[in-house]
């Protein structure tokens, strides 16, 4: 009798074991991905895929989910901020265009947190570039160093802001890489609107990652890599 | 001693009173107590705001309980959904009664989002 007891605690014991190593992965990965109490984590760098091949000129749908998004004016004067803009280049000696987006390309080597006198400008653990509001004193610094022109400075007092996205008058803001819907487990708003999937939002270090195993088979570049700053975003045909 | 017992009371007696007459009648909208009671976030609120704010913007930690958004998603008024538009709004009203300037609201939203989200709804149409 005793045995047959010791036999069933036994089979019971593996069979739980393997349960909960079946189960216990999927868990974790669930658990990191949505907690909200979880902090980012520096196993993660979240990073963009642009292909300029799917990226039609004329079309501005990433500009317009951006700017909903993050509840700025959609105004291109040089005092309205711009967290992603739209621009075309040239190859003067062919004449070949391309249109493509640009914004805070989320430096692995940010200028803009080497020069901020008060550490407002930061980089978090999974690789995102932010502004730090309560710190920052609108001084600038940041908006110089940057080599991608990425970053603008609120020049007049907003109301009506919304409650996921505070910004206000006399600090500098940017791409913020969408943060409180990462920290959602959701995608960026410009990769969720754009229409030719051109953008491709990921983690970089999982290797299994839509985005990692495509930096892998396909060329793609950095603007500006002679800067070697690493950038989060990168760019396919250009 | 009596007499002292006596002179204490006279004074305080109707200063309580004119304290109490002078504090602000608040419109704490559905209030209620999620975090801890009543005299102590008087005295500890923004302790918690500023604790929170830094974790959540540098680590990414977004625990709901303490955030800024989760206090006026209960306490902006039933009447116009702000902390701040009225005299007797939940901020406002106690931070002109102990004459702290709040610095929160020129950068975060003083409505609460599901009435932001209804409004905007209501510009789509």
């Amino acid at each position: 009798m005793s045995d047959l007891n010791s036999q069933r605690r036994q089979f019971l014991k593996t069979t739980l074991g393997a349960s909960a190593v079946a189960i216990a992965p999927g868990m974790l990965l669930y658990g990191m991905a949505h907690s909200k109490s979880a902090a980012a984590s520096d196993k993660v760098r979240w990073g963009m895929l642009i292909d300029t091949a799917q990226c039609k000129e004329g079309c501005n749908d990433c500009v317009t989910a951006c700017n909903k998004q993050n509840g700025l004016s959609g105004g291109t004067k040089p005092t309205d901020s711009q967290f992603i803009r739209k621009i075309s280049i040239k190859d003067v000696s062919t004449g070949y265009e391309q249109s493509l987006p640009m914004m805070c390309q989320h430096c692995e080597q940010p200028p803009c947190v080497d020069v901020c006198p008060t550490q407002a400008s930061f980089k978090r653990a999974d690789g995102i570039v932010l502004v730090d509001r309560h710190r920052c004193i609108g001084c600038r610094y940041c908006m110089m160093a940057c080599p991608y022109k990425a970053r603008s400075f609120v020049h007049e007092p907003l109301t009506d802001q919304n409650p996921d996205v505070p910004r206000g008058k006399g600090t500098v803001e940017a791409c913020n890489l969408c943060v409180g819907r990462i920290d959602n487990g959701q995608t960026t708003a410009c990769a969720e609107a754009c229409p030719n999937n051109a953008i491709l939002f990921g983690d970089l270090n999982d290797a299994n990652s839509e985005i990692a195993l495509k930096i892998r088979s396909v060329a793609s570049t950095q603007v500006r890599a002679d800067l070697q700053l690493n950038t989060g975003i990168r760019y396919q045909g250009l | 001693m009596k007499l002292l017992v006596t002179l204490l009371l006279c004074l305080c007696i109707p200063a309580a009173w004119a304290a109490d007459a002078n504090m602000p009648k608040l419109d704490v909208g559905a209030g209620g107590q999620c975090v801890k009671d009543t005299q102590w976030m008087r005295k500890n609120h923004m302790h918690l705001l500023k604790h929170q704010r830094d974790e959540s913007v540098r680590k990414g930690v977004r625990s709901e309980q303490d955030s800024l958004k989760n206090c006026i998603e209960c306490h902006a008024s039933t009447k116009d959904d702000s902390v701040i538009a009225r005299e007797d709004s939940f901020c406002a009203g106690c931070h002109r009664y102990a004459a702290v300037h709040i610095d929160c609201f020129e950068c975060h939203a003083s409505k609460r989002k599901a009435v932001k989200a209804a409004l905007a709804e209501k510009e789509v149409q």
